[in-house]
């Protein structure tokens, strides 16, 4: 019933509509909230990422290794091989993880639960300690992300802010609207049924581990994108971006915005942007307190997320 | 009559326990053929290993002339040899229809693909189809897990049939089914397996399914086949009504009482 729900839905013109208003409201918006929803829009296409393994009923617990992975990506092809379009450097950094994921998904599609959750990781604290080691990276500084240029074209002062904030949303517009097919296609369907029941699937003539399989490079090339972003917004990398925290908060915004909709995972990235925002500037000693509370709260009286609020509203109006 | 499927000294141990000793079966194209024995005999250590599931310790599985030995359980499937479950093996959280859809986008024998949506007009009229075959079509839009022990059977057996295999194994079709509704389900399934002229071998505790719906039954005990042949000579045969059975059977109260 979802599912027909889902492709009758108006979820694709809400997409287009939400996008057009972002990207218009870019030159009326502040610069520090621009800067903030960029970040928090490269967040959600990594929880992306997360959420697509979480329907398949496996959690990463590493997704943060791809994201450093698109970072780092876009910061050595700017610094070493001299790459300046932004759009060239987020194909690069996707390209890297998506072969990089081509290697580890083989060895961890073989694995479910908390040993798949333990090997993500563990692949990204592999990363992580290589970084670290990598004095011609930075080590644990990182190095800084030179400003990208667009299809030749290169912004100067607020400009580049406002460009990447506009090619942040463009990305994750068309990430969505492909994410909102991909959860109604043949692929997306089945691992839902890989979840629900592996044994099953086996039997009606399908490989669930190759399922699985194309389920992790594509969450690795999401959250390569987020990654790259990231990198380009903030103009610095650094091997934290593989720590588990990291990996730790894509789940954390996974269960706030809940995994019922493509939607989620941004208004879930949204609301744990202003939320650290506000606590560290609050409280900045306790801040990680005021998220644990509110991780707390919401495993009890919002297991599936922010997003189910939105779906109990639905379902009153549909009622009255 | 040629074979569709062949054992040939299939044997599988769990350490010292024998679950399967050198059997040798043979299932003819067309036949309807049951499984008997007590808990434990190895009636369901066969179908697990014909299936591939299970590996045999030693022995070899042809399936339409062809041996399976070493094959995943979904090439097998490919093959042309399904199975439905003891428990019924469903995706609980999706409707009817979604479990149909995905068990029709499997037999159509290519990767499910991430950029065409799996609901189309075409699969929903073939599962309408196979719904209205097996009389489900009232919980097609319910979640599994709120329907009926006995609707889950049947669906659980529709999947199975989706991808018209040759053969069809139902281990226990009527376990968990009440007494009640358990010829009903039989004769659902019967109808339909016929029409499609599929070869069905099934595991079942109750005789009187047994002997109404099959042509030929194999008995087992402890690893061994102790009987195999028409219900009227294995049901009557002295060491299957003890090891099997547990008691005396009037055979004919009970081949009568099913025709």
């Amino acid at each position: 019933m979802l599912f027909a729900k889902l492709s009758a839905s108006a979820t694709t013109p809400a997409l287009l509509l939400m996008a057009a208003i972002f990207a218009a409201s870019a030159w009326v918006m502040p610069a520090w909230l621009a800067f903030l929803l960029t970040l928090a829009f490269s967040k959600a296409l990594v929880v992306l990422g997360v959420v697509i393994q979480m329907r398949a009923g496996l959690v990463s617990f590493g997704q943060a290794l791809f994201y450093c992975v698109g970072g780092y990506g876009v910061g050595l092809a700017s610094q070493y091989l001299g790459v300046s379009d932004a759009f060239a450097l987020l194909a690069l950094g996707t390209l890297a993880a998506i072969v990089l994921a081509l290697i580890c998904g083989w060895l961890l599609t073989r694995y479910r639960d908390i040993f798949y959750a333990m090997l993500t990781l563990a692949l990204s604290m592999i990363l992580y300690g290589i970084l670290v080691k990598s004095s011609a990276l930075g080590s644990t500084d990182g190095f800084n992300v030179s400003p990208p240029s667009f299809l030749g074209w290169v912004p100067e002062g607020d400009a580049i802010k406002r460009t990447l904030y506009l090619l942040t949303v463009g990305v994750s517009a068309i990430v969505a609207l492909g994410f909102h097919s991909f959860m109604v296609s043949g692929l997306g369907r089945v691992t839902e049924a890989v979840r629900e029941n592996e044994i099953r699937v086996e039997y009606l003539g399908l490989s669930p581990q190759r399922m699985l399989f194309a389920n992790y490079v594509l969450a690795a090339g999401l959250s390569a994108l987020g990654g790259g972003l990231t990198a380009m917004a903030s103009g610095h990398i650094d091997p934290d971006m593989a720590f588990w925290t990291t990996s730790g908060e894509f789940v954390f915004i996974a269960i706030l915005g809940g995994t019922g909709h493509v939607a989620a995972p941004f208004i879930g990235a949204i609301v744990f942007s202003v939320i650290r925002t506000f606590a560290i500037q609050e409280a900045p000693n306790t801040w990680q307190m005021t998220l644990g509370v509110i991780l707390l709260a919401l495993v009890l009286f919002l297991p599936k997320g922010l997003w189910s609020l939105v779906e109990r509203s639905k379902k009153r109006e549909a009622s009255a | 009559m040629s074979s569709i499927l062949e054992t040939r000294g299939l044997t599988r141990t769990f350490g010292a326990v024998v679950a399967a000793k050198e059997l040798n079966v043979n299932i003819l194209k067309g036949e309807v053929v049951g499984v008997i024995g007590s808990n434990g005999a190895g009636k369901t250590t066969f179908i697990n290993m014909v299936t591939g599931y299970l590996p045999p310790s030693s022995g070899d599985i042809l399936f339409d002339g062809k041996s399976v030995l070493g094959r995943k359980s979904r090439d097998i499937t490919r093959m042309g040899m399904a199975r439905s479950f003891q428990v019924a093996q469903l995706f609980p959280k999706l409707t009817v229809m979604e479990n149909a859809l995905v068990a029709l986008v499997a037999a159509e024998g290519t990767q499910p693909s991430f950029l065409r949506r799996l609901d189309t007009p075409k699969r929903r009229d073939r599962a309408d189809a196979i719904f209205a075959e097996f009389g489900v079509s009232r919980y097609r839009d319910a979640l599994v897990s709120t329907v009926p022990q006995g609707v889950r059977k049947l669906v659980d057996i529709a999947m199975a049939l989706v991808s018209r295999p040759r053969m069809l194994l139902l281990d226990e079709p009527t376990s968990g089914v009440s007494s009640e509704e358990k010829f009903a389900l039989m004769d659902t399934v019967m109808a339909v397996v016929r029409q499609h002229g599929v070869t069905v071998l099934f595991v079942e505790h109750d005789m009187e399914i047994v002997a109404r719906y099959v042509s030929r039954i194999m008995a087992f005990y402890s690893g061994e086949i102790i009987a195999d042949g028409p219900p009227r000579s294995v049901l009557g045969n002295a060491k299957v009504q003890e090891f099997v059975v547990g008691h005396h059977l009037n055979v004919n109260a009970v081949l009568g009482a099913t025709l």
